[in-house]
This record gives C-alpha cells, sequence and structure tokens, in this order.
C-alpha cells in the first residue's frame, strides 16, 4: 500500500513537473510568435511608407517633369515608333 | 487510615463527545467553506486573482491599401502619434511647455489653455504627429502628457486621384468615394490579446490572443494611374485655357467596362483639407447631372437605323427656315437645306435630328434612351451616383420629342454618356461598368444590332474629319470617332443666352475599339464655346496617350493631322 502510493506521488510529481515545463514552453512560443508577428506588422508599416515614397517620386507629372526639363526626353512621334506583333513573329 | 487512591474523577463522557464533536463541527466548516470555495466560487476568484496582474489590450489593425491596377499605391496608412494629457496632473514649468509648444507646431497661450481647464480628464494635445516628433515629445519626460498610436491616410496621387478615391475622416472612416463605397473591406477589425503586467505597467509576458487583429484588405482600382494622371493634367489645362468654371471626364475600356481615369477639375489635395469648398470635393462625372446637348443624337439616328426606315444615305430635308413644331421653330446654322443621315451626325444638325425623331415613335425612342442606361444610376457602388432625368415617354409632347433627339429635355451623368456610348464601340452591346480591377472582359447587353452599331462608327468617324465638328479629336496613328455637343445651360427653368456646357464623347481606335472617352466642360467663357473646340483636343490628347499606354496597334496611316481650316470645321448648332 504505500510502495503504491509512494509511486504515485512520484507519478503527480513528475506529472506536475511536465505541466510547468509545457505550460512554460507554450508561453515562450507565444511570445516569440507575438515577437514576429509584431516584426511583420512593422515590415508592413514600413512597406508601407517606402510604397508612399515610392508613388511620391513616381508621379507621373513628376516623372513627366523631370523627362521633359531635366533630361530634354520628348514622348516620340507615332511615325518613329514601330509596332512588333509577336502573334504573328511566331 | 488507608492512603486514598488519588481519586479518579470521572469526567461524565458527554464532554469528551462533545469537544470531538466540536473539532468534527469546525472541520465540516472547514470543508464546506474549502468545497465552497474551490467548487462553486472558483472562476470568479481566478478571475479576480487575475485581474491583479493581467489585462486585455487592443490589437490595431490597419486599413487597407487602395491600389491602382498597376499596383501603385492610391492609399496608405502609416502609423502616428497622437499627444494628449490629463491637466490636472501636468506639471511643467513654462520653458517647458514652450519647448512642447514648438515641437508640436501649436501655440503656447492655446496649449496653457488647454492645460489650464483641470476639471477635465483628457484633452488631445495634438492628432497625428510624425513618429519622429513623438519621439522628441517623448524625450521632455514631461508628467501628465501621454501618447497613443494611430493611422493616418495618405494619399500620394494627390489631387490627381482625389475624387475616385475619397477620403477617410481623422478616426480613418471613410468619408467620401471609394474609401466610402468599400468602408465595410478597408476597414480592419481590432483584434486583442491578453499579457501579464507588473507594477508599472509593462508587459512581462504574453498570455494569449484573444482575437487576432484582421486587418483591412486592399482595394485595388480599375484606374490606370498613368491615363488618370494624363487625364487631369489635359483637363486642367482645358479648364484654364477656356476660363472654364469646371470640367470632368470619364475613360472606359470597352471591352470590360473598367474605369481607366475618372478626373474631375476643380479638384483638391486630399492630404491637407482645411478650406475645403463642396465645389472642389464633388465628383461631377458622377454626381451631376447636365443637358448633353448633340451627343445624344447618335441614340436617335441609331433607333431610325435599327427600324430600317433609313440608312445612312437617305436624305434629309432641313430647309432654310428651320423646323416649326407646335409653336416652336428648331433652328440650324448649316447653310445646307438637305443632308445625308450621315451628315446630320457629320455636321449635327438639330433639325435633321429633330425630323429623324419625329418620325419615330416615342415609346420606342424612350425605350432605347433606358436600354442606354439613361434614367438610372450606372450602379458603380459609388456614392451618390446620379440617375438623370427620363421622363416617361407617355408624358412627351412633340416638341419634347424633337429637342431630346439632340440632348435637350432630358439629363445625364458623365459617366452614364460614355457607358452608352459603348453600344457603338462593342458592335451593339452595352457593357456593365465598374471602378474595381477586372481584367476579364465583361458581358454586355445587346441594346442595338453589331450592323447599326458599325454604320454608327463609320458616321461617328465622319464628325471628326474635316467638314465635320470636331476634326481637333483627330490622332495620328489611330481612327477616332465621336461626338460633340454644346449645349446651353439651364437656368430658372430657361435656357442661358451665353452659358454653355461643351462636350465630347468619343472611341478608338475605330477599327477594333478598345477605348471611350468622355469630355465634359463646363462654362467655357474664354470665347470659344464649342464641343469640337474645347472639348474634342482634350479627347485627343488623352486617347492617344491611353492608347499608347495600352499598347494599342495602329490602325491608321502615320501622317501628320494639320489642324482644320475655317471652312473644314463645322458649326454646331446649339
Amino acid at each position: 500500500m504505500a510502495k503504491l502510493n509512494l509511486l504515485l506521488l512520484l507519478v503527480l510529481v513528475v506529472c506536475a513537473l511536465g505541466l510547468v515545463t509545457s505550460q512554460h514552453k507554450a508561453r515562450k512560443l507565444f511570445s516569440e510568435l507575438e515577437r514576429a508577428e509584431a516584426r511583420a506588422r512593422e515590415l508592413d508599416v514600413e512597406y508601407g511608407k517606402l510604397q508612399l515614397e515610392a508613388s511620391t517620386w513616381g508621379l507621373h507629372a513628376r516623372v513627366e517633369r523631370v523627362a521633359t526639363g531635366t533630361l530634354g526626353m520628348r514622348a516620340p512621334d507615332a511615325r518613329r515608333v514601330r509596332v512588333v506583333n509577336l502573334a504573328e513573329g511566331r | 487510615m488507608s492512603a486514598a487512591a488519588p481519586a479518579l474523577v470521572r469526567l461524565p463522557v458527554w464532554r469528551a463527545r462533545f469537544v470531538l464533536a466540536g473539532f468534527f463541527a469546525a472541520f465540516a466548516v472547514i470543508a464546506g467553506r474549502s468545497l465552497y470555495l474551490q467548487a462553486m466560487h472558483t472562476d470568479f476568484l481566478q478571475e479576480k486573482g487575475e485581474a491583479r496582474y493581467s489585462r486585455v489590450l487592443t490589437v490595431p489593425a490597419t486599413r487597407g491599401r487602395i491600389l491602382d491596377r498597376n499596383g501603385e499605391a492610391l492609399a496608405v496608412s502609416t502609423p502616428v502619434q497622437s499627444v494628449w494629457a490629463i491637466p490636472g496632473d501636468v506639471s511643467a514649468s513654462p520653458a517647458q511647455l514652450r519647448r512642447l509648444a514648438s515641437l508640436l507646431g501649436a501655440d503656447a497661450g492655446e496649449l496653457r489653455r488647454k492645460l489650464g481647464d483641470a476639471s477635465r480628464d483628457f484633452v488631445y494635445l495634438k492628432r497625428q504627429i510624425a513618429p519622429e516628433t513623438a519621439e522628441r515629445v517623448a524625450q521632455l519626460g514631461l508628467e501628465g502628457i501621454y501618447q497613443h498610436p494611430e493611422y493616418r491616410r495618405y494619399y500620394p496621387g494627390g489631387e490627381v486621384t482625389a475624387h475616385v478615391v475619397g477620403f477617410t475622416g481623422v478616426d480613418e472612416a471613410g468619408q467620401e468615394g471609394m474609401e466610402l463605397a468599400f468602408e465595410a473591406s478597408l476597414g480592419g477589425v481590432p483584434g486583442s490579446r491578453r499579457v501579464i503586467k507588473d507594477r508599472r505597467g509593462r508587459v512581462v509576458e504574453d498570455i494569449e490572443s484573444i482575437r487576432a487583429a484582421q486587418d483591412g484588405r486592399d482595394l485595388t482600382l480599375s484606374i490606370d494611374g498613368k491615363i488618370q494622371s494624363l487625364a487631369y493634367a489635359a483637363l486642367k489645362e482645358a479648364v484654364l485655357a477656356h476660363r472654364a468654371t469646371a470640367g470632368a471626364l470619364v475613360a472606359l475600356d470597352v471591352q470590360t467596362g473598367e474605369v481607366l481615369a475618372l478626373a474631375n477639375v476643380p479638384s483638391f489635395n486630399p492630404n491637407n483639407r482645411a478650406r475645403l469648398s463642396g465645389a472642389q470635393i464633388r465628383n461631377r462625372a458622377l454626381t451631376d447631372v447636365f443637358e448633353p446637348g448633340s451627343t445624344l443624337k447618335p441614340f436617335t439616328v441609331a433607333l431610325a437605323l435599327e427600324s430600317d426606315r433609313l440608312s445612312p444615305a437617305t436624305r434629309v430635308q432641313i430647309g432654310n427656315g428651320g423646323l416649326r413644331v407646335a409653336q416652336h421653330v428648331i433652328h440650324d446654322p448649316h447653310p445646307e437645306s438637305v443632308l445625308t443621315v450621315a451628315q446630320v451626325i457629320q455636321k449635327s444638325s438639330n433639325v435633321g435630328a429633330a425630323r429623324i425623331a419625329l418620325a419615330l415613335g416615342r415609346e420606342d425612342m424612350w425605350r432605347l434612351f433606358q436600354r442606354a442606361g439613361f434614367g438610372a444610376p450606372p450602379q458603380l457602388g459609388f456614392p451618390g451616383e446620379a440617375a438623370g432625368r427620363l421622363r416617361p415617354a407617355a408624358t412627351w409632347r412633340p416638341i419634347e420629342q424633337a429637342t431630346m433627339a439632340y440632348g435637350h429635355g432630358i439629363s445625364v451623368s458623365l459617366m452614364q454618356l460614355a457607358r452608352a456610348y459603348t453600344m457603338f464601340a462593342r458592335d451593339g452591346e452595352l457593357v456593365p461598368v465598374t471602378l474595381q480591377k477586372s481584367p476579364l472582359p465583361a458581358p454586355g447587353t445587346r441594346v442595338l444590332s453589331a450592323q447599326t452599331a458599325r454604320e454608327m462608327r463609320a458616321m461617328l468617324e465622319l464628325a471628326v474629319q474635316p467638314g465635320g465638328t470636331a476634326p481637333r479629336a483627330r490622332i495620328m496613328g489611330w481612327r477616332v470617332a465621336g461626338k460633340t455637343g454644346t449645349a446651353h445651360k439651364q437656368e430658372n427653368g430657361g435656357y442661358a443666352a451665353d452659358r454653355y456646357i461643351a462636350s465630347f464623347v468619343g472611341l478608338a481606335p475605330v477599327s477594333a475599339p478598345r477605348i471611350v472617352v468622355a469630355v465634359m466642360i463646363d462654362e467655357p467663357a474664354g470665347g470659344q464655346y464649342y464641343g469640337g473646340v474645347v472639348a474634342a483636343p482634350v479627347f485627343a490628347q488623352v486617347a492617344r496617350g491611353a492608347l499608347r499606354a495600352l499598347g494599342v496597334p495602329y490602325d491608321a496611316p502615320l501622317e501628320p493631322l494639320p489642324l482644320p481650316g475655317a471652312h473644314e470645321e463645322a458649326r454646331e448648332s446649339t
């Protein structure tokens, strides 16, 4: 009887320790997940900012201005454009 | 005398039993109490215990982006900080306050006044400041002054896309345009999570996520940034050059029904909305209706062609004195006394259109207008789409039937007009329009026969040739077709003598139409007011850029097109 009790006590202690470890692990993993998610959000925010910046720099009006003004470019005359038909070329 | 044995004091048995029973009773009370706490009140107690250290935090969700069809951002949310204070807790020296005021870009006196009202528990000092500035504010280390993160919406397209995209309020809820129309899918749902906090309020440990934050979905519009920007620039230039009060432009993809560009002038900068007027915010192309004038003639003529009573070569008597209907006389400035049906379109003859209309049944005319989408909103899902006015046929008097043939007595929005023209471009089918990217060809509704639509295209092409009303709509490399409109504006129930709406609706390329572009210029005051002079060049500019951007093959010889001479441009009847 006493032996059985001891055995059960041992099992109980092991289970309790197991519970503590798994709880600890779960919390660690959860905080890791949270960190990763926070990082993902951060990156998303940065992506948004960069996209905003890209859009601002790439404004069509600005591209037009730089191309015609600073770079002295102009849209080609339709006569100087050759249209290549891909479907016929094959 | 014997030693008396110590007298055994016989205690009564009941005393021992009493003590024992006392112990049992105490045990029973303790057991009962613990049972009560452990089994019946456990949830409540655990909750109370957790409340000492665990907190539920909200996880903010970001609002979805709005993109153009090529994935370029038109509206993006970025995090900003809002600075707030508990006035009673603030203890700052005047120097510190001045420093704070300069950081926030606020007036020091104003700031002191806000902080002086100690009865308030919460006051915003400044909302939505840049994260870098917020960092510097935090470094001041002032007591009673706090920050909380918010999102702010930025519109890189600025005034170019302002009307389509719309804008949000300070709380990031859509207020206008697509921001409002798609509020449900753009707006995110904030989540919440449980954390353990220590005495100072720092998060020590995350426990669980109660509900994950759901970010808003991105919205991809059908707008093409390149065409849109070109359209806005061309429209703005025309409005300035002709000193007009306003202008609007719609460009549609004929196959898919997508709106490639939708521009309005005057516009506004959605990033800085101080001092906005209603005239700037109004999306005229969708919410305003006007009497379209001659741009409606092709519909009457198409109906006549459908009835097989006429062909493009049929002659129509114009006469010199105009056409008398009841007490009214319809005039034409053209010298010719006989025109073919094709020439009625080419030279935009009111008398011709009226004569053709009077030979048609008014029910038939009403049905065509109705099937062309007039009198009903175009169902883009855009807030405030106008339906226009199309009165029931039974109420039309003959003079009204005649004037409706050339676009008076009926009102439409520019979007409706552009959409109606897709039936000429698509061999008789009217396409449903959309502001969301949907690159697959959309099924249309058949309104006209394919043959009628082709005949109409040929007539509309005549209108942009020398001798038509809009030779300025031509572009090198592509065949275009279209119709001008010059209508007197309505005013106090009548027509204003010197205020006009100039318009042009066209399609290109004629051999296999890809786009329909509709232009409307309101009250040009620079001396010129004909649709062929004011609106047609805008069409040409936008169509050229759009066809190039879409990579549409040329279908016309590459020869320069000289500006029309004085006698090559027909004057429109107004």
